[in-house]
């Protein structure tokens, strides 16, 4: 009987060109090498590495969100909508309602997650799309929170506070906030579904063909939901973190972070395509954004905008390789 | 009355004389218009003046849906726009110098064209998704804006230049603009055959190219010309309020175009489209934000009742949400006839 | 061959599309252990049956019999619940996973809610193995070969619903003869195990060489069951595409016209799995035929005229000297038209109405900036419009809505505005009712003989015997013979050229 046998391989270099790590990788380097020469230039600290994270726990939470999203080829326009919202129902919860923080706290993610299912199921029973249908929750979000109150409300619960303030000892002068723990944490859980679960190999799936995953019997209709209410959920979370981020809750809270995401998962890997790419790209991702941002306000001569430029700069490069990626012959969807 | 009724720009049409009209109870006064000055001035008036950088905007965004695509960076373009064309004139020692503000009216449209160009490059050469290439300049467009102003809000003091966001013959410039626009929007459209070609392209890509059509030139085009409509526009906010914000110029106006299109009847999936529905389309989310204000829910419900208004209008254009709605009006067993027109049902509201 | 109880019957299936008869009264049947050819053209109704089958489409009428018991098969879910897999020419697949995954999807081993990794490789390595493929199964399946891809989704089929019965859809069409071989040691192995296996193919070698029995369609209606030792090629060949029953008016007969001027010369044409390189001259006046099985190359050849595909091989010479065909844009500058088989997909632009889409060619030769007078264009519409016999005649209606007799006309009219040199038409008839289809067999004479040239594809070989005066046979991807047509030139000798490969 005839064996056939075949591998993937064709050359070293066409080899790593197809590697759907490389972009991952890519990011890693460019994150390393940027890190080795900020820090020689400015001599950064220890607690450096840490804040990068600390300073952006609430991005990482929702680029989390936003990967799911991504990888079944769809997008979430209302990520800094929830995020702005979550703020809001919790301050309005806590200080004006008087309700317990930790069930204020369910209570927000419940919401969120809600409204990612709700716009989940207008985009797969309605067929309306994606971008269209997440905008609406875009408006109605940032419009709830403006209707919940027009000012900034602070938190001055203690456990906010405290939590806000803990510091989680690394070893030296050097430590995690609490809110980085949560981001990391989210990241931890999100690898495990993604990787491990049924759930998370048909989130691949339907990414990589929607029409293949429904022939082959995959609940398709139910990934694509799902999908939507953690991106939702995962939002809530990032406001929540940004709360003990900023210990306040002020309707305008988020703004345009949606985009911060999303240009944090496809720096990190993901092809917007769905299909391809890796959580922890995505927290690449945040890291390469959030050092962009240390450098230059290190530099000091640079201004703010330069920040918007280079990561403009930075999605276009990763967009470009992606094409190179993605030009592999196969078919183009 | 059903030939009405199916014309494509009867139901835009409908729900922004709808909103017009719901207005009167509040405001009794509403369709007047008055001569202050000089100028006009009314409800309506300022409708049409808050609402013509959307119209604008919205133009453009028009042909770019229709080929299949979306620009999602208009917005940063407006600011663009503004910041040139403002960053000039401050630097002029006479800023009411008409040759000037010429000058700085043409060197921001250039740069529009250019950004224009990058985008359909991206989209119609590279092949990167619409919507991808556009959130490039999405992003870094805006830090370019502020690149040109330094960060700061640039003032300016020029006659000449508050013409463009301001009054003209008695009349808002911006409705002469957004008349001129729509005008040569539709000759170019309908009077070359740049319509036809940009609705093939979108209808049935592969069809078109087997028909000799050369999409990635109309693509390039359609791009080009949606980022200099966004340029006038971006002149004429900044030109209305005198100065160049690169953080809040345009600040999601690409939203606000998309859905104004969505709602003026050109489907996102590209195809067949609608000018007079998109500035219908606009003209409803403007009546909408005034309404709002005009009836005293406070401003920050806005949002709300477009969200509303959006999902009610996208749920409507569902073909899938239809057939549930109207299954319980159904007799038979709905058969999957394709929008089968039923006699014994009016269910279409004759108003 | 031992007549055991079959697995599977179907007997009356009858399946109707809006005013199309795809299948009428169809009986078929698949006994244990059995590989059985399903035959028949496009629009034989092959594919409809299949989808019958697994459940994609309800039947109008017929029955089912499954192990001798009555079934009715709701959708393709529950046609593998019943033991029925299917794998399609397309592999339905998802690239982007590895090959374990693939084959596991939806049925991983898990362990407290996470998947056991090591263990599902393990398997599918296992799985893979007894196949005879030897393969990476951690390997992203997109990386791949389409015929490896392939033997996956056979794999898949097989184990994840122990199937009794495997439809192979043109599961051949993409690979290349030492996979052809391993794909067939795979069926015979199953077939050892009692599998009973449904094989669509168009290479006519395959099937002799792996089926026992064949089925053979032909507009909707079963043509015979035979034995694969019982028929020969010939008689297969006839059986598929033989004469067209209902009458046809006859056209009149025409003689061989003086030889026209060359309006096209093909020199080493060719691309690389699409059509191996031909030589082919066109001449004004003449009508070419090309007949071959589906899938012979006979559209590819076709597209490569028209720079729709573009050549690896070769040069084109026009009038005027050599052309590089870089775009249809190109080709319809030389005065080229091309009308595909494939009407929605590649025709059509259903949402525009008659109209726009009768003048697009043109206006897209002009480019956008000349829009074609209004006047001009109504008068060339009604024009067209009543030489065709279009129905509705109304210009104004959505080129979607109309029969597909009339689209095709609405592409013709397309094309025949552009007043082309060389005019090629796909399959024109296909899937058109017979009155239309005379229509336009008697419109494509009268233009030979005003002096344009035409390249006609047809399956139907009597309609390429009546209408071409040269008729090239295409066989697997190569033009194997030209045949001037005469007295000589019967259907009998084009199959016989077909079965043999022109070497008879």
């Amino acid at each position: 009987m005839t064996t056939l046998s075949a591998s993937p391989a064709v050359s070293a270099a066409g080899r790593l060109l197809r590697d759907r790590r490389l972009p991952v990788v890519v990011t890693l380097a460019l994150f390393l090498v940027m890190y080795a020469w900020g820090g020689y230039r400015y001599s950064f600290d220890a607690q450096v590495a840490p804040n990068l994270l600390v300073n952006n726990c609430y991005l990482v939470v929702a680029a989390v969100g936003a990967t799911f999203v991504i990888l079944t080829g769809g997008i979430d326009l209302s990520i800094g909508s929830v995020i702005g919202f979550s703020g809001m129902l919790l301050a309005q919860l806590v200080v004006v309602e008087h309700v317990p923080l930790a069930v204020a706290s369910l209570i927000v993610l419940f919401v969120g997650t809600l409204g990612g299912a709700l716009m989940g199921c207008m985009i797969h029973f309605y067929k309306v799309q994606p971008f269209i249908a997440t905008l609406t929750g875009l408006f109605l979000f940032r419009g709830l929170s403006l209707v919940l109150s027009k000012q900034a409300i602070s938190i001055n619960e203690p456990t906010v506070s405290n939590l806000a303030q803990y510091h989680i000892p690394l070893g030296g002068d050097v430590f995690l906030s609490v809110g980085a723990a949560v981001a990391l944490l989210t990241v931890l859980v999100a690898v495990v579904v993604l990787h491990f679960s049924r759930f998370g190999r048909r989130v691949y799936a339907v990414g990589g063909s929607e029409q293949s995953a429904l022939l082959m019997g995959l609940p398709v209709a139910r990934t694509k939901i799902t999908v939507y209410a953690v991106s939702g959920f995962c939002s809530a979370l990032a406001g929540l973190v940004f709360v003990l981020y900023i210990q306040s809750g002020d309707p305008l809270h988020g703004v345009g972070m949606e985009l911060d995401a999303i240009a944090a998962v496809v720096i990190g890997g993901t092809l917007l395509t769905g299909g391809t790419g890796y959580v922890l790209g995505s927290l690449l991702g945040v890291l390469v954004l959030g050092l962009i941002k240390t450098i230059i306000s290190d530099e000091g001569t640079l201004s703010s905008w330069w920040i918007k430029i280079f990561t403009g700069v930075l999605l276009l490069l990763f967009i470009l390789l992606q094409r190179v990626i993605g030009a592999r012959g196969s078919a183009r969807s | 009355m059903s030939r009405v009724v199916r014309h494509h720009l009867f139901w835009p049409a409908a729900i922004l004389i709808a909103l017009l009209l719901f207005n009167l109870p509040f405001t009794p006064n509403f369709f007047a218009i008055h001569v202050r000055n000089g100028h006009l001035y009314g409800s309506l008036v300022s409708i049409l003046i808050f609402g013509t950088p959307l119209i604008l905007v919205a133009l453009g965004m028009t042909l770019v849906i229709a080929t299949g695509g979306i620009d999602l960076s208009v917005g940063a373009v407006m600011a663009i726009a503004g910041a040139l064309a403002c960053w000039y004139i401050s630097r002029q020692p006479d800023q009411n110098s008409v040759g000037a503000v010429l000058i700085a009216v043409a060197l921001a449209l250039a740069a529009c064209v250019l950004l224009g160009l990058w985008n359909g490059f991206l989209v119609a050469r590279i092949g990167v998704q619409p919507i991808i290439a556009t959130l490039v300049l999405m992003v870094a467009g805006r830090g370019i804006a502020q690149l040109i102003t330094g960060g700061f809000i640039i003032t300016v003091l020029s006659k000449p230049y508050a013409t463009i966001g301001g009054y003209a013959f008695t009349a808002p410039t911006g409705v002469f603009i957004v008349t001129l626009a729509v005008v040569a929007m539709l000759a170019l459209t309908r009077r070359t055959a740049l319509g036809l070609l940009v609705e093939s392209v979108g209808g049935n890509s592969e069809a078109s190219r087997l028909a000799g059509v050369r999409a990635r030139r109309i693509k390039i085009m359609v791009y080009i010309f949606c980022a200099l409509l966004a340029g006038i526009a971006g002149l004429m906010n900044s030109s209305n309020l005198s100065d160049a914000d690169a953080n809040h110029a345009g600040l999601w106006i690409e939203l606000d175009a998309i859905l104004a299109v969505v709602i003026g009847g050109t489907p996102l999936t590209g195809g067949r489209f609608s000018i007079g529905g998109s500035v219908l389309g606009a003209l409803i989310l403007q009546t909408l934000k005034t309404t709002i204000f005009t009836i005293g829910i406070p401003s920050q419900a806005n949002m709300v009742f477009e969200a509303a208004v959006v999902i009610i209008v996208c749920l409507i254009q569902s073909p899938d949400f239809r057939r549930r709605l109207m299954a319980p009006f159904r007799s038979a067993p709905p058969p999957p006839a394709p929008a089968a027109v039923s006699t014994q049902e009016p269910v279409e509201v004759s108003s | 061959m031992a007549e055991t109880q079959p697995v599977l019957r179907m007997t009356g299936i009858s399946k109707e599309f809006t005013a199309v008869r795809a299948l009428s009264e169809v009986d078929f049947r698949l006994y244990p252990g059995e590989i059985h050819a399903l035959l028949g053209e496009n629009g034989a109704g092959k594919s409809t049956l299949i989808k019958v089958l697994t459940g994609v489409y309800d039947l109008d009428a017929g029955a089912v019999e499954l192990n001798g018991e009555q079934v009715r098969i709701t959708s393709p879910h529950h046609a593998q619940q019943l033991g029925i897999s299917t794998v399609y020419q397309e592999v339905n697949l998802c690239p982007n996973l590895t090959v374990a995954e693939n084959i596991f999807l939806g049925r991983e081993q898990t362990a407290g809610g996470l998947i056991k990794w090591r263990s599902t490789r393990t398997a599918a390595r296992r799985l893979v193995a007894k196949f005879g493929l030897d393969l990476d199964v951690s390997a992203p399946l997109g990386e791949y070969p389409l015929a490896i891809q392939q033997l996956v989704a056979i794999v898949r089929a097989v184990e994840g619903s122990s199937a009794r019965v495997l439809i192979l859809d043109e599961p051949t069409s993409s690979l290349d003869r030492d996979e052809v071989q391993v794909l067939f040691s795979v069926m015979r192995r199953l077939k050892e195990e009692g599998v009973a296996i449904v094989f669509v193919s168009h290479f006519l070698d395959q099937i002799y060489e792996i089926c026992d029995r064949m089925t053979i369609l032909r507009n909707g209606r079963l043509v015979g069951e035979h034995l694969v030792s019982e028929l020969d090629r010939v008689g297969l060949v006839r059986a598929m595409i033989g004469k067209e029953l209902g009458g046809l008016e006859e056209l009149a007969e025409h003689d061989r016209p003086p030889i026209g001027d060359p309006v096209l010369r093909a020199e080493g044409l060719g691309r690389k799995g699409g059509i191996a390189p031909f030589d082919l001259d066109l001449r004004s006046g003449e009508v070419v035929g090309l007949a071959g099985l589906l899938g012979s190359g006979r559209t590819e050849l076709a597209r490569l005229l028209f720079g729709a595909d573009t050549a690896d091989s070769g040069r084109v010479e026009m009038p005027g000297g050599p052309v590089a065909l870089r775009g249809p844009h190109v080709a319809i500058g030389r005065g080229i038209a091309f009308c595909s088989e494939n009407r929605r997909a590649e025709g059509l632009i259903p949402e525009l109405t008659v109209r726009e889409n009768i003048i697009l060619a043109m206006q897209a030769a002009r480019g956008w900036t000349r829009r074609l007078p209004r006047e001009k264009v109504d008068e060339l519409v009604a024009r067209y419009i009543r030489v065709l016999d279009i129905r509705p005649g109304d210009p104004e209606a959505k080129a979607g809505a109309l029969s597909g007799g009339n689209q095709q006309k609405v592409l013709l009219a397309r094309w025949l505005i552009t007043e082309p040199k060389l005019l090629i038409l796909d399959e024109p008839t296909r899937g058109i009712d017979v009155g239309a289809k005379a229509e336009i067999q008697k419109l494509v004479a009268g233009l030979a003989a005003e002096g344009l040239s035409v390249l006609y594809i047809s399956a139907e070989l009597e309609e390429v015997l009546r209408l071409s005066h040269t008729i090239g046979v295409l066989r697997d991807r190569t033009l194997v013979a030209r045949l001037d047509n005469g007295p000589d030139v019967t259907e009998e000798r084009i199959m016989e050229t077909i079965a043999s490969g022109g070497h008879a």
